[in-house]
C-alpha cells in the first residue's frame, strides 16, 4: 500500500504559474509537488509536435520585454526571484508590430516614442491626448488589483476623443489579455498598456519550449516533485486542517496547502463549490499555423505580430457564428530579432471563437469538425487579403485548434485562455489553505502568469 | 559568528539574490535598500536565505532590524552565535 505523505503544498497545473509558485516553495525547502493532467508540461502556454514540425499553442510572443541589465519591472522581478539570468530566456525583441483598421494603421516596437510617433503621423489632432494617457497609464499603480470594475473605455474616452483611435489601442491589450467582453477593467488595461507598449513583445529562439525546459529543470534541480496524467477529481479540506487531493487516478494526496493555477470555476468544481455562470469566461480563440516554403520576409509580410479589424468598430466579444472573421492577430516567428533563423517560414493565425459551436460541432461529428477547420481556413486566407501579400501559394503545412482542443487539453472551461472574467487579487477561493495562482489570478501572458505564481507562493505557502 | 561575519554572510546572501548588484558600494551604516536595488520581495528573500541556510526565524515585526548591515549583525549575533563562519 503507498504511504500518504503530505507535501507542504500540492499545485494544480504545471503551466507558467504553477512552476513560479513551485520554484519559489522547492528553493525553500518546501516539500511540493506540482500535478498536471495532460502528458505535456506549459499549460495555457504549451507546445506540441506534429509530422516533424514543432508547434507552440498559446501567446505569439512574450510581453513585458526588459533589455538586460534593468532592474525594474516585472521580467526583471521574476528573474531575481527564480534565480534565473537574463540570458538564460535568449528573449530577441520584435522587429515592428502593426494595428491595421480599414483607413488607419499605427505601428510600434518596444519603444513606445515609436507608437506616439505612428499616433502623430495618423491621428495628429489626438496626438496631446496619448500622450496624457501614457501618462496617466504610467503614474497608475498596478500593484493592487481592486476589486470593483472600472470601465477602461470609459476613461480613455474621456481623454481620447477618436473612436477609431480608441478602438485601435484597446485592440492589442484585449486580444492579448482580455478575459471581459467589449471592455477592460482600468487595472488590467494599465497592465496590459504597459506590458506591450511601454515593455513590448520578444521570443526566444526556441519559442515557450525554451521558457518551461528552464523551469521544469529549475523546479525538479531545486528538489521539487512533479507529477504528470494526474488529474485532480476533488480537493477536500480535513476536519483538523489540511487538504486531501483526490486524483481520478483513484491516489490520495495530503497537502497542508493548495495552489490552483485550474482557473476560479475550476477550482471552485475540485472543491465541489456552485460555479457561477458568469465565472466562466466568454473569450476564446481558434488558431492556425501556416508553415511556409518561403520566409515571411521574402513575402514582404514584415511585421512580428498585427493585430487587426476589417471594420472601424472593433467588436471583442464571443463569436456568434463558429469564427468572428472582421479581426484578427497575424504573427510571424521569425520576425524578431533574432541572429538564427528559424527552420522555416510561419505564420499564426488567431480569431475569437465560438466554443459552444466548437464543442457541439465535435461531439456530434468528428468529420464535420475536421471539415469546419478546412474551410475556416479557406476563409482566413480569404481574409487576408486585404491585410498582408498572398501568401497561399507558399503553405507547405497547416495546422489547426479550436477552443474544443484547447478545453480537451487544458481543461479550462469552453477553452476560456484568458479564464474568468472575474479575478481574485488575493488569490483566495473562499475555503481555508486554497489559493489560486495564474490567469484568474489576474496576471496574464508568460511573464505575468509566472509574476502572479511567485507572488501566491510568496504570500500563501512560504512564510 | 562575529559581528563581521555575519554582515559578510548577510552580503553573500544578497548577491545570491541580486546577482548583477555591485556590492563594493556597501558600508555597514547604510540604508541597504538605499545602497543595493533590492525591492520588497528580494528583502523576504534575505530573511528566507537566513532561514534556509541557518534556521533562523526572524518574525516579521522584526524585519525592521534589517535595514541596515549593522543592524542586521546587531541583531542576528545572538541568535547566531554558535553557527561558525
Amino acid at each position: 500500500m503507498e504511504q500518504t505523505e503530505t507535501y507542504d503544498a500540492i499545485i494544480i497545473g504545471a503551466g507558467m504559474s504553477g512552476f513560479g509558485a513551485g520554484i519559489r516553495l522547492a528553493m525553500y525547502d518546501k516539500k511540493v509537488c506540482i500535478l498536471e493532467q495532460h502528458s505535456v508540461w506549459g499549460g495555457l502556454n504549451s507546445f506540441y509536435r506534429q509530422e516533424g514540425r514543432q508547434f507552440d499553442v498559446g501567446l505569439h510572443a512574450m510581453t513585458n520585454f526588459a533589455a538586460r541589465g534593468h532592474k525594474r519591472g516585472p521580467l526583471p522581478t521574476i528573474l531575481r526571484q527564480l534565480r534565473l539570468k537574463w540570458e538564460d530566456f535568449d528573449l530577441h525583441e520584435q522587429m515592428q508590430s502593426k494595428i491595421t483598421f480599414p483607413d488607419k494603421q499605427l505601428r510600434f516596437t518596444n519603444d513606445i516614442e515609436f507608437l506616439t510617433n505612428s499616433v502623430r503621423d495618423q491621428f495628429p489632432d489626438q496626438i496631446d491626448a496619448f500622450i496624457a494617457l501614457c501618462e496617466m497609464v504610467r503614474v497608475h499603480d498596478d500593484g493592487q488589483l481592486p476589486s470593483d470594475f472600472v470601465s477602461a473605455k470609459d476613461k480613455v474616452k474621456s481623454i481620447v476623443k477618436s473612436d477609431l483611435l480608441v478602438d485601435m489601442i484597446f485592440c492589442p491589450l484585449m486580444f492579448y489579455g482580455s478575459s471581459t467582453e467589449h471592455d477592460m477593467d482600468w487595472n488590467q488595461f494599465v497592465i496590459m498598456f504597459k506590458s506591450i507598449y511601454f515593455e513590448g513583445f520578444s521570443r526566444p529562439h526556441a519559442g515557450v519550449r525554451k521558457i518551461l525546459s528552464l523551469l521544469r529543470h529549475t523546479f525538479v534541480n531545486r528538489g521539487g516533485e512533479l507529477k504528470m496524467k494526474s488529474s485532480v477529481q476533488s480537493i477536500v479540506p480535513l476536519p483538523g486542517g489540511g487538504l486531501k487531493v483526490l486524483l481520478e487516478s483513484g491516489e490520495e494526496l495530503l497537502a497542508k496547502k493548495v495552489l490552483s493555477s485550474a482557473g476560479l470555476p475550476e477550482t471552485q468544481k475540485l472543491l465541489g463549490l456552485e460555479v457561477a455562470p458568469s465565472d466562466v469566461g466568454a473569450m476564446s480563440f481558434v488558431e492556425t499555423i501556416f508553415c511556409l516554403n518561403k520566409m515571411p520576409r521574402d513575402l514582404d509580410i514584415n511585421s512580428s505580430i498585427q493585430f487587426f479589424s476589417h471594420n472601424e468598430k472593433f467588436h471583442y466579444q464571443r463569436s456568434q457564428d463558429l469564427v468572428d472573421y472582421s479581426s484578427g492577430i497575424l504573427c510571424c516567428p521569425n520576425n524578431f530579432q533574432d541572429p538564427e533563423a528559424l527552420n522555416e517560414g510561419m505564420i499564426r493565425l488567431t480569431h475569437i471563437a465560438n466554443p459552444q459551436l466548437w464543442k457541439n460541432l465535435r461531439s456530434k461529428d468528428l468529420g464535420l469538425y475536421n471539415d469546419a477547420k478546412s474551410a475556416m481556413v479557406e476563409k482566413e486566407i480569404a481574409g487576408l487579403k486585404s491585410i498582408v501579400p498572398d501568401f497561399s501559394q507558399n503553405i507547405e503545412y497547416v495546422d489547426t485548434f479550436t477552443p474544443a482542443t484547447i478545453e480537451r487539453f487544458t481543461r479550462r472551461i469552453d477553452g476560456a485562455v484568458y479564464g474568468s472574467p472575474r479575478k481574485i487579487g488575493d488569490g483566495s477561493t473562499g475555503v481555508k489553505d486554497v489559493y489560486l495562482c495564474g490567469t484568474d489570478q489576474g496576471y496574464l501572458g508568460i511573464v505575468g502568469s509566472l509574476l502572479s505564481g511567485i507572488l501566491m507562493a510568496n504570500r500563501h505557502a512560504l512564510i | 559568528m562575529n559581528q563581521d561575519q555575519i554582515r559578510e554572510e548577510v552580503k553573500d546572501i544578497i548577491s545570491t539574490i541580486a546577482p548583477d548588484e555591485d556590492l563594493s558600494v556597501m558600508t555597514n551604516s547604510g540604508i541597504i535598500r538605499e545602497e543595493v536595488d533590492l525591492d520588497s520581495m528580494d528583502f523576504l528573500d534575505i530573511i528566507m536565505e537566513l532561514r534556509k541556510r541557518h534556521k533562523i526565524e526572524v518574525p516579521e515585526t522584526d524585519y525592521k532590524f534589517f535595514a541596515t548591515l549593522d543592524g542586521c549583525a546587531e541583531y542576528l549575533e545572538p541568535k547566531m552565535t554558535q553557527i561558525k563562519a
